[in-house]
């Protein structure tokens, strides 16, 4: 039988073609691989191969015709035996064409968009469980948000073979920050590695190494050199479950320094939390205390996702309450109530939380009781939480270090104000780093992060207190 | 005959010490002949069946067909085993094919349906299989290098003889983390074969407007890994040297490259003319070099095979392309309910 050889599509937009010129004529032999025809896509001149082999018998679409849709019949080829005469039986050229006009590409020409399935509803996005009870009488110890990442690491470690750190400077220098103390001396250089300077490579290496089932715990000096890595975080990391359709993910956590440390100047200070949680397949994590610190990143090792876990220089050295447990591990995306209050609600998260409890303090001596909420996951993020305060409070501050624009303050603002709308008060201020590189100058780096003061004033501003 | 014999010649000697690869070719028996011929066949129909649905408009996106390269990944999958982890770029139904995965479900991948390999979510790209050891299927030009090259390294803490393979092209092998790659792979000695598929165009960039040290085998001299350049359009040429790279690298000497020279008859991607080479080169290939005619011409001239066994497996590679473009487009596209899993665990 004839067969149909249609118009082909030959770039991913093409819907139509110009058909600019037949190399073969009819009565021509042609072979699978031969050039028949030459077509101008969108994009370029294209050639067009026969498929099958076998006699021109008829051209259908004469050379120079213009807007030839794809799928369409441009000419007849005959099998051996066959004749012109049988033109007219022509059995559609295998596969059959209709199917394809229900092709997305036809789809998306459809001009009435009602007609598109709409979304699924997107699932729930936060079922963490609540932090785990800490038993009555437990021992609270003292301890640097640094130790308590050690810590963290060092259980882990010992619980699971498959658990090992990379980075640079983290094994015989002991970690440029001394994170990693004593854990070349306990594990040994198999599982406490060294690396050159190099984030490109060796965050590629990590991710590879997790697909392959290893848990990866890959240290960055600070993250901003994580951009040199970025691509392997969230094209290979943070979507290889996905395109692999849940067959193999990437079990690794992206920890280090994040956002200003002390006059770094404004290639060393940036905060990414934004940035990361803006990608489906992350789990972006940003504790303040020590115990969520060491809570946190246990979780974050043993969760089988990427996470991204954003540490801060300054934090390093401060001391808070541990509990002396033997596994102490906290969920994550659940926000902590710092402190409860009924009359304004402040999110923060990270070093912004330092402000913000300096600010409560002070606010409290005025008379205004703050409900402070730790968000400590950024993603996915517990809004909850923060709505059922914002529902007793009526009125929304948010603190961060980073970026204004796309902050996660503008993102909780917005969601706040889709959820709980009727329930605020007045206007929801979202404070800030300011809208500029990071200057050097004490005092110019003093004015670019937020401060107390301007939490204070937003405070005192949306409970309308002169 | 390499397709580009002074350099072959100029360059093999130096690395080649060092590693001991001899560099020659191994005859074939008859029943690796049949097998070479098969696999490559196979590769070879798909592909342009793969091309056609891309025509009738069931195949969208990109679609970068692997035809004319068919004897690289036959030959070095001929020499791996059980376990033996491999990894490329976006040009990836033949290592799929070749590595076992079925017909039927990288074809489905590619129509975006449910019953292909990631459920019709990742597409001619982004492909994997966790059973066969295959990990992806990378559309970011030179990932998979770092990716392979992790692949290896968790070989290596493991303590097993499992060798990673990371193929990349002649493209891929300007980027900055293949570099950076081999260093690590170099310093810690990790177990990966590192593949440039050199088929001479980066897209439309040809090496020689690309690339200031165009013998891709010496990109890693400057990290002690040996490397080799392999007519790889010969499937013998290539599996020796797959052979004798594999027992390196699993001996436990690191890395180890191997530069197959080999060309694509098409176009980058469905939608590139190829107008940067000329009509004669592409011509001049395909009929002096080309890896499945050079394997039939050798099986019929001391009669492994007649005429009519070829004609019999040409069938049976038919059918099974065929069944696979028959269920690739009958099989449902994704439920909807899809959209939300397979984000986080």
């Amino acid at each position: 039988m004839p067969i149909d050889i249609l118009m082909p599509a030959l770039s991913p937009t093409m819907e139509e073609g110009t058909l600019s010129k037949w190399l073969k004529n009819e009565g021509d032999s042609v072979a699978a691989g031969d050039v028949i025809a030459e077509i101008e896509t969108d994009k370029a001149t294209m050639e067009v191969e026969a498929v099958d082999e076998g006699k021109i018998g008829k051209i259908v679409v004469p050379a120079g015709t213009e807007n030839v849709k794809v799928n369409a019949v441009i000419a007849v080829l005959l099998e051996e035996g066959e004749s012109a005469s049988d033109i007219g039986s022509t059995k559609k050229a295998e596969p059959a064409p209709e199917p394809a006009a229900t092709a997305p590409k036809e789809e998306a020409k459809s001009e009435a968009p009602a007609s598109v399935p709409a979304a699924p509803k997107a699932p729930v996005e936060n079922t963490a469980a609540a932090d785990p009870a800490i038993p009555a009488g437990t021992e609270m110890v003292p301890t640097t948000v640094r130790e308590a990442l050690r810590d963290a690491m060092a259980e882990e470690m010992r619980a699971n073979e498959d658990v090992f750190l990379m980075g640079e400077e983290v094994a015989e220098y002991q970690g440029a920050y001394k994170i990693s103390q004593g854990l070349l001396q306990e594990f040994g250089p198999r599982r406490v590695v060294d690396t050159p300077i190099t984030e490109h490579g060796f965050t590629g290496i990590g991710v590879g190494a997790s697909m392959a089932g290893l848990r990866p715990i890959v240290e960055f000096m600070t993250f901003n050199f994580a951009m040199q890595a970025i691509d392997q975080i969230i094209n290979s990391a943070a979507k290889t479950l996905y395109m692999s359709g849940g067959q193999m993910g990437a079990p690794i956590v992206f920890r280090g320094a994040n956002g200003a440390a002390a006059r770094v100047g404004a290639q060393h200070s940036q905060c990414y939390a934004a940035w990361y949680s803006h990608i489906p397949g992350l789990k972006v994590v940003m504790p303040y205390t020590a115990a969520d610190a060491k809570g946190l990143l246990k979780a974050a090792i043993r969760d089988p996702n990427p996470v991204i876990f954003l540490e801060n220089e300054i934090l390093y050295g401060h001391s808070f309450d541990v509990p002396k447990m033997d596994d102490f591990v906290l969920p994550i995306g659940k926000a902590r109530i710092h402190k409860q209050g009924k009359d304004v609600t402040i999110v923060s998260f990270g070093i912004g939380m330092s402000y913000a409890v300096k600010a409560v303090e002070e606010l409290s001596g005025m008379g205004i009781d703050v409900e402070l909420i730790d968000l400590r996951t950024i993603r996915p993020m517990d809004l909850p939480t923060v709505i059922e305060s914002v529902k007793k409070t009526g009125r929304l501050v948010t603190v961060e270090e980073g970026y204004p624009q796309s902050s996660v303050g503008t993102e909780i603002a917005t969601r706040v104000q889709q959820q709980a709308f009727d329930y605020l008060d007045a206007p929801i201020i979202t404070i800030a780093g300011k809208d500029v590189p990071m200057p050097y100058a004490a005092n110019l780096e003093k004015l670019a992060l937020p401060n107390v003061a301007e939490i204070v004033d937003a405070v005192k501003a949306v409970t309308y207190t002169a | 005959m390499a397709p580009r014999k002074s350099t072959t010649a100029a360059s093999r000697k130096k690395p080649a010490e060092k590693s001991g690869l001899s560099g020659g070719i191994t005859e074939f028996d008859k029943a690796t002949e049949l097998e070479a011929y098969r696999e490559m066949l196979l590769i070879r129909r798909f592909e342009e069946k793969a091309g056609q649905l891309y025509g009738m408009g069931f195949i969208g996106g990109f679609c970068h067909l692997y035809i004319g390269q068919e004897a690289v990944v036959v030959g070095m999958q001929m020499a791996l085993k059980d376990g033996d982890q491999v990894i490329t770029g976006y040009r990836d139904h033949g290592h799929m094919l070749a590595k076992g995965m079925e017909a039927r479900g990288v074809m489905a991948e590619l129509t975006g349906r449910q019953g292909g390999y990631s459920r019709g979510k990742g597409g001619s790209m982004h492909m994997f299989s966790k059973e066969k050891d295959f990990y992806g299927g990378h559309g970011i030009v030179g990932a998979q290098v770092s990716l392979g090259t992790g692949l290896a390294f968790a070989n290596k803490y493991r303590g097993n003889d499992s060798v990673s393979v990371a193929y990349f092209g002649d493209g891929a092998a300007n980027q900055g983390q293949v570099y950076e790659s081999f260093n690590m792979a170099a310093l810690w000695k990790l177990p990966v074969i590192y593949i440039v598929e050199n088929n001479r165009y980066a897209m439309g960039t040809s090496t020689a407007r690309s690339s200031a040290q165009s013998n891709f085998s010496l990109r890693g001299n400057s990290f002690g890994i040996p490397g080799h350049q392999v007519d790889g359009m010969d499937v013998r040429a290539v599996h020796a040297a797959a052979v004798e790279a594999v027992a390196y690298c699993r001996s436990g000497k690191g890395p180890i490259i191997l530069e197959m020279l080999t060309y694509r008859y098409r176009g980058h991607s469905m939608s590139d003319p190829a107008k940067y080479r000329s009509k004669d080169e592409v011509q001049k290939m395909r009929s002096e070099h080309d890896p499945i005619e050079q394997v039939k011409a050798r099986m019929l001239e001391l009669k492994h095979a007649t005429e009519d066994d070829l004609k019999a497996i040409d069938k049976k590679v038919r059918d099974i392309v065929a069944d696979s473009a028959d269920f690739a487009q009958n099989n449902p596209e994704p439920d909807a309910s899809e959209l939300y899993t397979d984000i986080l665990l």
